[in-house]
């Protein structure tokens, strides 16, 4: 068990994801099971321990100290998991025999009964160090909220076992904590586990960015030309009556979409992009979209406001037959038949955009009919589909990104290798009357400058500092004084949560504009005339 | 005599009127007896200085030689008589030469703790519980939330750290007089033996302890020219946290920053610090040393000084000893 909380004590301080690798692969390389299968579980959320309330928690710890002193510790420390890990009292003359191991005690915890559950988690904590303890009550309290994803665990256990992420991800859905067989074969004790479960996860093919000079070297006649939908990647897998749909990262999100869930009534598995509306008549925007993302459950009323649907663009398996081996052009002709028997509302297929040369192609991507475009997939005609990111068969090619002129107006030190710059921007753009502007932020960026940019912008901010609350810098930032920073981005959403209104999605820093004074800046009137595109 | 003629809370301190003497002034004053170096403590200027032989050393090495009119070094355990009122110092376990000052007067005897701690230093002699009438305790960590875990295993993650990631150096972040030596000769004791890089504002403090005795093995600059970047690879380098944040720390490759402080027991104080790898080494006590030295005393009554007075207050009230928050001002929290 103290294995496992310091690895969560770690992680949780640990801003690179490197670093993060390390930490993961070092604990499941030392330690043994069952006890490290059961700690991915809780890291990428498949464990399944009845949950204490915060208020039972408060409960207990009060019938053992003062409440007073109690609340003097809780106002202090402002996180209950912590105050009570921290002031929890142990027992009278009470020194357990053995630290408890995370098999134990995540199988007394399983074990425990409704009623039963409270005291049982005291007996726990009596027994357990103080971050054991911190790390137990994150385990009955739900959300470990340390920074990992389920995928950078799994790709910590590719590093352990030196295999392709992809290789997991295509298991995952088939195996269950502790995970034993898994171990065994990274370790090289044992054969890959050979799943039975139906509807397992693809792993999927990704492209590359169309960079300088890549075009010339491509023949226009070998790639179709597809649009790139601005939506979420999905993977739409029904097999012998169980049906899922998954993240592209192999997360199962049918909960989140149990409309469009609903309407998967086929044997197949097919490659696309969620979007919402309905596609016989429009496609909605990306604003329209965000409805429905990171929701835990969805109201019938936003299903019906923003219904779910898929725009398909690859078979991986129709009916049984796998069909990833074969090329993209006759994968293409099964799919365009197969779409044919799906719901319409649900279901269409992604239309291929008819081009003899390249600067055709320029044209329509950079006026793509519908806002959610976000430029052009290549394909090659003779590829077969090939899980991860292989370079040439498929490209992205997006359209250019936007760009805004904003002030720097705070600045937060980095970590690692930057804890000593200033390198996260907080920029903003004029809002209000002329003679009475005020800059309003607009969002934070911390990369897309060189190193030699970092270290001017750091001694920008060191020289400019007027205020200082921990490590962030406000800098002079006012019509006459500023640096005014290019900042690209993809796009805008509404926010209800920022002042000014907007999000940006990716923005960095594009270029430096030393030369621009600040009262030059963009307005946020032209960021709104984006939004209402 | 009521304790409370024995002495009085004052702008400059904490005041003695019969013996006419403050401890601890935060501004200067005729008389002022030190219990330890800590700048907030220690300040200079007075006309006339008691402390420590150590703490002494410390003052004019931070101060320069004339940081107060005249100095006597009080010889721990034994008695100076002051206008009338009986003196003694005797050791706190803080830092080289803390000592807690034991004034006596018509029958009453008052403790004054200063700063103090219970887990065992080997660069500090330890702190001894002195029966009185009155302590007058710290409370720097005077919540129940506080607990120091043992020292020794708090280094062991730094060295456990630094062996999963050689390539990267490992900043320490620790006070300069007291924390940052305790911190280098428990890196000894855990067995390391490779130099230590520290800051140049550790390397007067470092020769001093090392003068009197305390072994922290080689010491070398952290600066540019004992080598490339590549060189501090899985270097274990200490200085004061406020370094890290600078320019200086830019020679380090890819630094893991560690603050060793009592006050890394909260995780978003790390957080908000930026610091990856928190130690909890502190020179203070924490909540059960604050608890069992008050009953070691057997005082009657406590005095609690800088630090989270109310929760401490609350404890002995809990306990039925009289207990009140003396509020000193000039104190911070940096001492650790």
């Amino acid at each position: 068990m103290n294995r496992f909380a310091e690895l969560l004590d770690r992680l949780v301080l640990t801003p690179s994801r490197n670093g993060k690798l390390t930490l993961l692969r070092d604990y499941f390389h030392s330690v043994e099971d069952p006890d490290r299968g059961l700690a991915l579980a809780a890291i990428t959320g498949d464990l399944n321990i009845a949950a204490v309330k915060p208020a039972m928690l408060r409960a207990l710890v009060v019938e053992r100290m003062d409440p007073v002193l109690f609340g003097y510790s809780y106002d202090y420390v402002g996180d209950l998991a912590e105050t009570v890990s921290l002031v929890w009292p142990q027992p009278q003359g009470h020194i357990p025999n053995q630290v408890p191991t995370l098999a134990e005690v995540v199988g007394k915890l399983q074990a425990a009964s409704r009623s039963d559950g409270p005291k049982v988690l005291a007996r726990l904590l009596d027994d357990a160090s103080i971050s054991a303890r911190f790390a137990i009550i994150k385990l009955v309290t739900g959300g470990l909220r340390i920074g990992v994803s389920a995928r950078l665990a799994k790709q910590a256990l590719a590093d352990l076992g030196k295999v392709d992420i992809a290789e997991i991800e295509e298991l995952w859905h088939g195996l269950a904590p502790p995970y034993t067989e898994l171990f065994a074969w990274l370790e090289g004790r044992a054969e890959k586990p050979r799943s039975a479960a139906l509807a397992l996860f693809r792993p999927v093919m990704l492209s590359n960015a169309v960079d300088d000079g890549d075009l010339e070297k491509l023949e226009p006649a070998d790639y179709a030309a597809e649009w790139k939908w601005d939506g979420i990647r999905v993977q739409a897998v029904c097999e012998g009556g169980v049906r899922r749909l998954y993240s592209r990262t192999g997360d199962d999100v049918s909960g989140a979409f149990p409309d469009l869930a609903a309407a998967m009534t086929f044997e197949a598995a097919l490659d696309g992009e969620l979007l919402v509306g309905d596609p016989r008549e429009a496609t909605g925007t990306f604003s329209d979209l965000q409805q429905r993302l990171n929701r835990k459950s969805v109201s019938p009323k936003i299903q019906q406001q923003y219904p779910a649907f898929m725009r398909c663009y690859d078979a991986l398996q129709i009916n049984g037959e796998d069909l990833r081996a074969l090329p993209f052009a006759e994968r293409r002709k099964h799919l365009e038949a197969f779409v044919k028997t799906l719901d319409p509302g649900r279901f269409d297929l992604s239309p291929l955009v008819a081009f003899t040369d390249w600067e055709t192609l320029e044209r329509l991507r950079q006026a793509p009919p519908h806002p959610i475009i976000e430029g052009v997939m290549l394909k090659r005609w003779d590829s077969p589909y090939l899980a991860g990111r292989p370079k040439g068969p498929w490209f992205k090619w997006k359209r250019d990104p936007h760009t805004v002129d904003a002030v720097l107006m705070y600045a937060q030190r980095g970590h690692g290798k930057r804890s000593s710059f200033y390198s996260d921007y907080t920029f903003g753009v004029w809002a209000g009357p002329e003679g009475a502007e005020e800059l309003v932020p607009v969002g934070k960026a911390y990369f897309g400058f060189t190193d030699e940019e970092l270290r001017e912008i750091d001694k920008y901010v060191r020289d400019n500092t007027i205020e200082r609350f921990g490590p962030v810098r406000s800098v002079r930032a006012d019509r006459r004084n500023g640096l005014v920073l290019e900042v690209a981005f993809e796009g805008l959403n509404r926010s209800t949560r920022h002042k000014s209104g907007v999000a940006m999605r990716f923005p960095r820093i594009s270029r430096l504009r030393w030369d621009k004074p600040a009262a030059e800046a963009d307005r946020i009137e032209t960021l709104q005339a984006l939004l209402d595109r | 005599m009521r304790a409370s003629d024995l002495f009085k809370s004052r702008p400059e301190g904490l005041y003695c009127p019969p013996g006419d003497f403050f401890i601890d002034p935060v501004r200067p004053v005729e008389r002022a007896l030190i219990t330890h170096g800590h700048s907030d403590h220690a300040r200079s200027g007075h006309r006339s200085v008691l402390a420590t032989q150590e703490t002494l050393d410390i003052m004019g090495l931070r101060y320069g030689e004339d940081f107060a009119g005249t100095t006597q070094a009080a010889t721990l355990g034994e008695t100076t008589d002051i206008n009338g009122v009986a003196v003694t110092f005797h050791p706190a376990g803080h830092v080289l030469g803390s000592a807690q000052i034991c004034v006596e007067h018509r029958g009453i005897r008052i403790v004054a703790s200063g700063d103090y701690k219970r887990q065992k230093d080997a660069t500090c002699l330890p702190f001894e519980p002195i029966p009185c009438d009155v302590f007058i305790t710290e409370a720097t960590f005077g919540l129940p939330v506080f607990r120091h875990p043992p020292d020794h295993e708090e280094i062991a993650r730094v060295l456990k750290s630094a062996a999963q990631f050689p390539e990267r150096s490992h900043l320490i972040g620790a006070y300069a007089l007291g924390k940052a030596q305790r911190v280098m000769r428990l890196l000894r004791d855990a067995g390391y033996d490779r130099p230590i890089y520290i800051h140049g504002a550790l390397a007067k403090l470092s020769e001093y302890y090392q003068s009197q005795g305390i072994d922290l093995g080689r010491l070398e600059p952290g600066t540019v020219e004992s080598g490339a970047k590549a060189d501090f690879a899985g270097a274990i380098v200490v200085g004061p946290p406020s370094a890290f944040a600078d320019r200086w720390a830019r020679r380090f490759p890819d630094p893991i920053s560690c603050f060793a402080s009592g006050w890394m027991r909260i995780r978003q104080r790390a957080k908000q610090g930026g610091v990856e790898l928190p130690l909890i080494i502190s020179d203070h006590a924490d909540w059960d040393e604050l608890i069992i030295t008050i009953k070691e005393t057997g005082a009657a009554e406590i005095w609690v000084t800088h630090g989270r007075e109310e929760a401490l207050v609350r404890w002995c009230e809990l306990e039925g000893i009289a207990a009140r928050p003396l509020h000193l001002v000039g104190y911070e929290d940096e001492g650790d």
